[in-house]
């Protein structure tokens, strides 16, 4: 269909959708987020933490609805909770993060919480669909900043400790004997997931971090078995995802959480496939 | 120089102790068998030299100097703990995450690294393994980049823990060939813990015999014998010698064949309850 009228067609309603603020701002959040918990989530997925990812966000459901109740801006709400259980989670160490009932626990009862805080506050009910499910298109400039100057923290703190915490990852004995403090790299990393968590549920809702933070790490490590190369693939993925789940969205009125949920499905179980195929 | 001197050691983990007033020395370019049945400390023992047991009284020297944390001249292989699951990292990319692996910073390791890394693999032969994902590898390939990492950089001292574990025989005796090569090259100690003692007699020049709290060192005639085993054991032990090979007895049990794993609170009892507990 690719004839130059087609082309003309496409590009044309490319320019109209770039037109818009609310568009260049969803763009903007969802790249930046795309890549921040992308190149978290490698090392969440390496270090076997994912599920400890998925339970910080739903504390962060709880922070943010909790600090409406208060008054205070709940994506502020929702990173210092976040921050709070990452730093719990870190200095507990394998004893909790690595345990499934109990990360499900704080999971179930993070969402209670907040089910109980909307309950007191019941005009915030209609957001409670956009903090759950997230809501690009409501992005303000303003929280693009935030969520670029909060991403540049995140994947600098990540910058200074990636080696310890590589090593630490895949061989914490060796790593402990050289002198590497696994509890300070554990809590340090936790605490850049939280924020990493903070800022995907900005963009796909609390309850679908886990499409941004851990469907291209996970689909990137069955691709390559080098590490630069799968970070790479992680952002690239994390991009396309993003990006391509916006303009979906734009065009078919969808929720665009859906598009990138789907997507970032779709690309993890083809490169599932793809392994398999290959052998 | 005296690679490693105990004076008067006790050392406890959780108000246990697991050795008391255990006082030896190993030099330089000597190669040391460190047996016990297990629970007796072997594990425990190269902990402390790496500084990460503290000792609860007496005090430890390693290679002149007072044991401390993240000793860079001492390489260690671990006892084989949980298996990685779930990530493809190349083989050769997890031994070089090795490669100052405690220095802050981006995981992205030197042509120098790289080089001593391939280095560490081509002495283990393990060079094409490397190239396969690591959790693509058996235990015993796995065994052999362990190894490989524990011979990064300068060692002056190689403590291996249980190295022999999940390796045929053929493998078995590569491992010792290739410890007692690297030892001889470098002129620097081993301590190289195993349960069995026959594959190591060519190679040893003394024996390290843990058990119930106590320590012996000494040639294999000094320690291998009934009366120093049997305070070890604190049972009847007798040794009996068969074509150049050794057998540990107890008189008291019958023969446990491939009963290697017991937990600790019997393991003393049901050991040498091995017939020929591959001492
Ligand atoms: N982290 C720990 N907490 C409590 N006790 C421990 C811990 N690590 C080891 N122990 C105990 O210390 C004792 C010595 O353990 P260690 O691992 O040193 O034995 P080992 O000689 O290496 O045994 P194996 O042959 O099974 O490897 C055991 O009784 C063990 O139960
Ligand atoms: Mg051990």
């Amino acid at each position: 269909m690719m004839t130059p009228t087609g082309t003309r067609v496409i590009t044309g309603t490319a320019t109209i959708m770039l037109s818009y603020d609310f568009v260049i701002n969803a763009l903007a959040a969802g790249g930046i987020v795309a890549v921040v918990a992308g190149i978290v989530g490698f090392f969440l997925v390496m270090r076997g933490q994912t599920f400890a990812g998925h339970a910080l966000s739903h504390v962060g459901f709880a922070g943010a609805t909790g600090a409406v109740l208060l008054g205070v801006s709940p994506f502020w709400g929702l990173v210092a909770l976040t921050l709070a259980a990452g730093l719990a989670m870190g200095f507990l160490g394998d004893r909790v993060s690595g345990r499934d009932v109990a990360i499900g626990m704080v999971l179930s009862l993070s969402l209670g919480l907040g089910l109980l805080f909307l309950h007191f506050y019941t005009s915030f009910a209609t957001r409670a669909t956009s903090l759950l499910f997230g809501n690009v298109f409501s992005v303000d400039r303003t929280t693009v900043h935030t969520l670029a100057m909060l991403g540049m923290a995140c994947l600098l703190a990540l910058a200074l400790m990636a080696r310890p915490l590589l090593f630490a990852t895949l061989q914490p004995d060796l790593a402990e004997a050289r002198g590497v403090s696994i509890r300070l790299v554990s809590v340090l990393f936790m605490a850049i997931v939280a924020i990493a968590v903070a800022e995907a549920a900005q963009i796909v809702g609390v309850l679908l971090v886990f499409t941004l933070m851990v469907g291209p790490a996970a689909a990137a490590q069955r691709l390559s078995t080098r590490l630069g190369r799968g970070l790479l693939l992680t952002v690239i993925i994390g991009l396309a995802e993003t990006w391509l789940g916006i303009s979906l969205a734009y065009h078919t009125d969808w929720p665009s959480s859906f598009w990138i949920a789907a997507l970032s499905g779709a690309v993890y179980f083809a490169s599932l496939a793809q392994a398999k195929i290959r052998g | 120089m005296t690679a490693i001197s105990l004076d008067g050691v006790t050392l406890s983990i959780g108000g246990r102790r697991i050795l008391s007033d255990v006082t030896l020395a190993i030099e330089d370019g000597e190669f040391i068998g460190m047996l016990g049945p297990n629970g007796a400390g072997k594990t425990t023992l190269m902990r402390a030299l790496l500084g990460l047991v503290p000792v609860s009284a007496g005090s430890i020297q390693v290679l002149g100097a007072p044991v401390h944390r993240g000793n860079q001249a001492i390489g260690y292989m671990p006892q084989v703990s949980s298996p990685i699951s779930g990530f493809r990292l190349s083989g050769r990319n997890f031994v070089v995450s090795a490669t100052n692996g405690q220095r802050w910073g981006l995981p992205w390791p030197g042509k120098a690294d790289y080089r001593d890394a391939d280095r560490a693999l081509e002495l283990v032969g393990a060079t094409e393994l490397a190239r396969r994902p690591l959790a693509e590898t058996s235990g015993g390939e796995r065994q052999r980049l362990l190894l490989a990492q524990a011979l990064l950089g300068q060692p002056r001292l190689l403590l291996l823990d249980e190295p022999l574990i999940s390796l045929d025989p053929n493998r078995q005796h590569a491992v010792i060939d290739l410890a007692r090569r690297v030892q001889k090259e470098l002129g620097i100690a081993v301590l190289f813990s195993a349960h069995e003692l026959n594959p190591l007699l060519g190679t040893l020049d003394r024996v390290l015999y843990l058990g119930n709290g106590h320590a012996a060192l000494g040639s294999v005639d000094e320690v291998i014998t009934g009366p120093v085993l049997s305070r070890l054991y604190g049972s009847a032990i007798e040794v009996v010698r068969l074509n150049g090979r050794i057998f540990v007895m107890s008189d008291q049990y019958e023969v446990e064949r491939g009963d290697h794993r017991h937990d600790d609170a019997h393991g003393h009892a049901r050991d040498h309850g091995h017939g020929h507990h591959h001492a």
